[in-house]
Order: structure tokens, then C-alpha cells, then sequence
């Protein structure tokens, strides 16, 4: 894969925001892949956690935008506690997500959801769900 | 002993067998549950945006609501309302500016510094009850019962919320050892079962449940212990599925540790309201001679 980088994209708007709602410090990551290789969704994602932190380094927003992993991230947190540099990813993924959602975009369509699939899934499910996947 | 309950939304509809066997079992070790007037939904998932506070009103409210009844701790029984409001709390205590802009914004309250404490109910049953004062009250030991523990995510994560090491816990597997169970270690014990992705990519949820499932049985688990209501419905709904999709695998049910504690402190079966359970345990439980 070619990319193209530079100075504007690595201090662009996007990354700055995704800075300041996660609260992390981007750089710390040194792409050791940790987050990755204890990642339980990792085997459904196109582009695996530690990529996704690289891409958000790099400013390449398009990349990030053009990939599901961010949606199947499910805030387990097993990155953030094992990560050597004390990078929280999981809010990286939650900044991310937002950066969609805060365009009042949803991920998942409450109004789409089956109704028995509503009357069966337990209510902490679909609270937990909708808080993570609705504008 | 009386202490301040928090129940959550699951408790009260799918999950009753969780929340019925844990109030009989406590009454039964001298504890009452008095369950906090007027609570409402804790939010679920703790927010991980550090620029929006709205979000944390409901946990807070809760908490405030704890307070005003005059008491300083609060026992929650579901491992994600655990970790919200825990989480809520700690941000309370430690962060000034955050602490500050929500109190100022709640102006109809008396200002809150994080004072109340969280509490699982399995710290609870280790921290102040204890191994010892259950097991001289254990009627049915549970001998022969071979147990995975399985913590999942929210009772270990992030370490500050953690109610026990994060990577090797160890307060499951006490209680059942207490009870008089068989416990088998797993690797997968601490592995996330998909969450919330039930609600947009359930068959993701389904890989999720094969790898812990199918570990927990090779290491010879006849049922899972958990304590998370979201846990016990995404391991426990598909698995008819993964029964047709893999030939080695077969049906395993899951249990709450209270519904154990209950049918181990000799009380009624009916506190432990079975019929709940998505996968019947009772056939298993009737083999081993603890059900009639």
C-alpha cells in the first residue's frame, strides 16, 4: 500500500480532535501491536487496532473512514490495560466514532431493529448499544 | 446488616434470577438489600469522551441519590452498572475540572465529590462477609460440579475499576472453591463475549461465544459462572447454532454465582428462579444430585 503523508495531515484539524475528545496523547503509541494481538474482535477487522492508531498518527482520515474496525471495537478495553505506553485505544475508538456520530450519522437504525429482536435482547444490550451506535 | 442496592434495568426484566437469588442468598448471610428509592438507568456503558459530561449525569444522579439516603456505599449486582457507576465515582474523586463543571450544572443538588463507595457484591461476599463465615454456612456443597469461572470485562476493566487483578483474577473461582465446587481454569475467563455488538454485529457475537465456549469445554467445564447479564445472554442464546455448526460441541449452560450461593446455602430452588436461565441448568444440577 502507498501513502502519502505530510505536515498538514499530521496537524490537521482531525487529528486534534480525535486528541481532544479521547484525551490521549497520540504520539506515545510506538506501534509495539499488543492492542492487536489481544484484540477479541480483531479476527472480524479490516484494519487491525494498532493500524488504526497509526492512521490517526499519520492523519490519513479517509483510510480510517473507509474501515469498519472502529464499529466493531466493543469497548472491552483489554487494549487499554495492556498497553505499554499507557495509551487508552479504546477511547481512540470511541473519539473516532463520535467524529461519525456528532455529524448526527447513526451506525446502527433503532427504527430498522426487528421487533422481536427488541422484546428478546436484554435491555442492557440495547441501551449499551444504542449509546454507542446513535447520534 | 442493611446496605443500599442499586439493581439496573436487566434485574428487574430478563435477569431476575440473577437479582432474586442474590437478595434471598445475602438475607441468608445476614445482609439486607434495601434497594435505592427512585433509581433510575445508570447509562450502561461508561462514556469514554472526555469532552462530554452529559453523559455522566445518570450514573451521577444515582449516586447522589445514594447520599441523600444517608449512606456511604452501594452494592450493585450487574457487572456493567458495577462499572459505571464506579467509574462515574472515581472521575467525581479525581478529576477537579470535571468534578467542578458537574456540580455546578446539577445547581438543584447539594455538591458531590465522590463521596459514596461502589462496591460489587462479590467484594461484598470476599471483603466483608469472607471465605470462611460462608463456608460454615454452606448446607449443600456443590461437590462434583466442574465450574469455569467467567469474569468477562467489566469487573476487571480498566484496573482502576477492577475488583480483582486484571489478568488474573481470582475472587470466582474462591467463592466456588467455598462452595465446595470443582473450578476449572480457562484461558478464556477474562475474554470480552462481544458486548453490544449483539445489537449490530450478532454474528460476530456467536464467534466470540465459540472461542470461550468451546474452551471452557475442552478444559472440562460442565457450566459457566458469570455475573453479567449481557455475558449470560450473548454466551447462552445462539448456542443451538454453534451445536449444528460443530460437531464436537454441545450445549453448556450458564449459572450466576448467586443462583449457586443460594442452592449451596440450602435455600429454596425456587430463589434461584431456573426457569430464567436461557440453557436449563437444572437437568445438570439434578445429575449431581443437587436439585430434586
Amino acid at each position: 500500500m502507498r501513502i502519502t503523508i505530510s505536515p498538514q495531515r499530521l496537524s490537521s484539524e482531525f487529528v486534534r480532535k480525535v486528541e481532544e475528545i479521547s484525551g490521549q496523547t497520540l504520539p506515545s503509541c510506538y506501534q509495539c501491536g499488543k492492542c492487536s494481538a489481544g484484540c477479541p474482535l480483531s479476527f472480524a477487522m479490516d484494519l487491525l487496532p494498532n493500524q488504526i492508531i497509526r492512521l490517526v498518527q499519520l492523519g490519513l482520515e479517509e483510510d480510517i473512514a473507509n474501515s469498519k474496525t472502529i464499529w466493531l471495537c466493543a469497548s472491552c478495553l483489554t487494549c487499554s490495560v495492556r498497553c505499554p505506553r499507557g495509551v487508552d485505544l479504546a477511547k481512540v475508538m470511541e473519539a473516532l466514532r463520535l467524529l461519525t456520530l456528532r455529524k448526527n450519522v447513526n451506525y446502527v437504525e433503532p427504527s430498522r431493529i426487528p421487533q422481536e429482536v427488541l422484546a428478546e435482547l436484554p435491555q442492557l444490550a440495547l441501551v449499551s448499544g444504542f449509546r454507542k451506535f446513535t447520534a | 446488616m442493611k446496605l443500599s442496592y442499586y439493581p439496573g434495568c436487566t434485574l428487574k426484566t430478563k435477569s431476575k434470577n440473577l437479582e432474586d437469588s442474590a437478595i434471598a442468598s445475602m438475607n441468608a448471610l445476614g445482609v439486607e438489600l434495601v434497594e435505592l428509592p427512585r433509581w433510575y438507568c445508570c447509562g450502561t456503558v461508561y462514556s469514554l469522551a472526555d469532552d462530554d459530561l452529559m453523559r455522566q449525569l445518570a450514573p451521577l444522579r444515582n449516586l447522589i441519590r445514594v447520599k441523600g439516603e444517608g449512606n456511604s456505599k452501594v452494592v450493585t449486582l450487574c457487572s456493567f452498572c458495577y462499572n459505571t457507576l464506579k467509574r462515574a465515582n472515581l472521575m467525581m474523586k479525581d478529576d477537579q475540572a470535571k468534578r467542578d463543571a458537574l456540580n455546578s450544572f446539577l445547581d438543584e443538588e447539594e455538591d458531590y465529590q465522590g463521596e459514596v463507595e461502589v462496591v460489587h457484591l462479590l467484594e461484598m461476599l470476599r471483603d466483608e462477609i469472607g471465605w470462611e463465615a460462608i463456608s460454615e454456612r454452606v448446607k449443600l456443597s456443590l461437590g462434583g460440579l466442574k465450574l469455569a469461572p467467567y469474569y468477562g470485562c467489566t469487573l476487571l476493566r480498566p484496573q482502576e475499576a477492577a475488583i480483582d487483578q486484571v489478568e488474573r483474577p481470582t475472587v470466582l473461582q474462591d467463592l466456588l472453591k467455598t462452595l465446595g465446587a470443582e473450578v476449572v481454569d480457562f484461558p478464556f475467563a477474562t475474554e470480552c463475549c462481544g458486548s453490544f455488538q449483539i445489537v449490530s454485529n450478532p454474528d460476530f457475537v456467536l464467534d466470540c461465544s465459540w472461542n470461550i465456549l468451546s474452551s471452557a469445554l475442552r478444559w472440562g467445564a460442565e457450566a459457566l459462572v458469570a455475573s453479567c447479564p449481557l455475558c449470560d445472554y450473548n454466551l447462552s442464546q445462539r448456542q443451538g447454532e454453534l451445536v449444528q455448526g460443530y460437531s464436537e460441541f454441545r450445549q453448556i449452560p450458564i449459572l450466576y454465582f448467586t443462583q449457586l450461593l443460594a442452592l449451596s446455602l440450602g435455600l429454596e430452588p425456587e430463589v434461584c428462579c431456573f426457569d430464567l436461565n436461557y440453557i436449563d441448568p437444572r437437568p445438570l444440577l439434578k445429575s449431581k444430585g443437587l436439585l430434586r
